[in-house]
């Protein structure tokens, strides 16, 4: 199984029934493919929508209804349309149960860096987009990202090197290898994939992390 | 109290280094014929202010004014998806301001009500507290953040009355009915321009105190076409099948 593929089912089994939840993009947003049956949850789109649906087909978009990607959606039965202030007093308020956002680095401090990469001397680029306000704001905030970048450089670090979008934020950190839980005294690994120790994870890691008593192999079914 | 104006008489008035708002989120609920009427003038070294940039992969909406290098500021939350922003960062064209999505639109909405600021704990302990004034209220603490007000905002509605009342439609509304309060020329080009009593009180998103002026932009199927031309051209909604 692909990484990302992995890593989608994983983070559906993040989800309860009933949740309010906001997908950020890229790898999240295939998590809503992966929902266990008998959850339901209410997707957030941050533009200003709950209850959004599947991509509508040809003939059946609408100009005006669109995800924050700038991609046409449906809107299901029960949903609801407001403005920007409205969405991130949802966002900023705690009505999020759960937000599951992509990242380039995490911390073993529960910090996540997914905003701002160089692209000129003190000059950052793509932003932080609704990513400080969801780290904030929500719940619990679940980080997904491959273990190590292509040059193979474990991107769960002790101290994130990018700048961060909050400090101190996550629960949970999921990757195509293992999941850890971001408590007050650092990183406890609670599932790891079938193939591998949790040594042999030590070596592909940087943070620092305990094994759970509960240690368990890398679930991607409910 | 006839509202109605023509968009080139507007942005024949519109001089180089003005600030301006524009609603919109990646085009969907964007003034495009507005843009493009600021394009097509040129005026340069302005200050644009909108919550995100163009829809992805550029060519689109906001993404021609960065291409002709015509702003010099750009204050959002989120610039990456317009490539022609990026050149002309790395150009040292361009300076961007980024401010978390909620806290945009809150500086906006404070301007735009009579408010001194705004406290939030959004982005403590990030580069976003840099430069700002910290505040511990009740054991908690805030970013003091201040109002955020253009020369002109230009919005996009579905239907408009010619007292400048305008409702929105659909999931397109997004920062429209906030920036529509924060400016000291506040435009709104809608799909139809209807007589007063046409558009039910209930149904207005921006009041017409709000607005200065309303011009016609795409018609409502017009408006259509372009985003299945759009989507369909970016591979979001399958390619029609072609005519035998």
């Amino acid at each position: 199984m692909e990484a990302k593929d992995a890593i989608a089912r994983r983070a559906a089994l993040e989800l309860a029934d009933g949740e309010v939840v906001n997908l950020g993009f890229g790898m999240p947003t295939a998590v809503a493919n992966h929902i266990p049956e008998g959850v339901d949850v209410i997707l957030q789109s941050e533009n200003g929508c709950l209850m959004f649906g599947p991509t509508p087909a040809l003939g059946e978009q609408d100009a005006d209804v669109a995800n924050a990607g700038g991609q046409p959606i449906t809107l299901l039965p029960g949903a609801s349309i407001f403005d920007l202030a409205t969405s991130f007093g949802i966002i900023r308020g705690g009505h999020v149960d759960t937000t599951i956002l992509g990242a380039l680095e995490v911390d073993q401090e529960g910090c996540i860096a997914n905003w701002a990469m160089p692209v000129a001397p003190g000059k950052y680029s793509p932003g932080m987009g609704g990513a400080m306000d969801l780290v904030g704001g929500a719940r619990k905030v679940v980080a997904v990202l491959q273990h190590a970048d292509k040059k193979g450089r474990s991107k769960v670090l002790k101290k994130c090197t990018l700048p961060i979008t909050g400090k101190g934020v996550l629960k949970t950190i999921i990757t195509e290898k293992a999941v850890f839980e971001v408590t007050p005294t650092g990183l406890v690994l609670t599932e790891i994939v079938a193939d591998t120790t949790p040594d042999e994870l030590r070596a592909i890691t940087d943070a620092d992390f305990v094994v759970s008593p509960d240690l368990c192999e890398y679930r991607l079914h409910a | 109290m006839n509202k109605v104006r023509q968009l080139d008489d507007i942005v024949a008035g519109i001089e180089d280094g003005a600030t301006i708002m524009f609603g919109g989120f990646l085009g969907v609920g964007s003034p495009l014929r507005s843009i493009e009427k600021i394009v097509a003038k040129g005026v340069r070294d302005l200050t644009v202010i909108s919550v995100v940039n163009s829809y992805p992969g550029g060519g689109f909406d906001l993404a021609p004014l960065f291409s002709n290098r015509q702003v010099r500021r750009f204050v959002t939350a989120h610039t990456g998806t317009c490539p022609e922003a990026i050149e002309a960062m790395k150009a040292g064209d361009l300076d961007v301001e980024f401010y978390p999505m909620g806290t945009w639109i809150e500086k906006i909405r404070a301007a735009g009500a009579g408010l001194g600021g705004v406290l939030t704990p959004i982005g403590l302990g990030t580069l976003v507290e840099d430069g700002k004034q910290r505040l511990e209220i009740d054991g908690r603490s805030y970013l003091v953040e201040m109002p955020l007000r253009a020369d002109y905002a230009f919005i996009a509605g579905h239907r408009a009355d010619t007292l400048g009342n305008v409702e929105y439609r659909g999931v397109s509304l997004n920062s429209n009915p906030v920036i529509a309060t924060a400016a000291d020329f506040t435009v709104a080009e809608v799909n139809e321009i209807v007589e007063v009593g046409e558009i039910d009180p209930s149904r207005v998103g921006t009041p017409g105190v709000f607005v200065k002026a309303v011009v016609q932009g795409d018609s409502p199927t017009e408006h259509q076409a372009v985003f299945e031309r759009l989507w369909v051209r970016t591979g979001r909604l399958a390619a029609p099948a072609t005519a035998a």
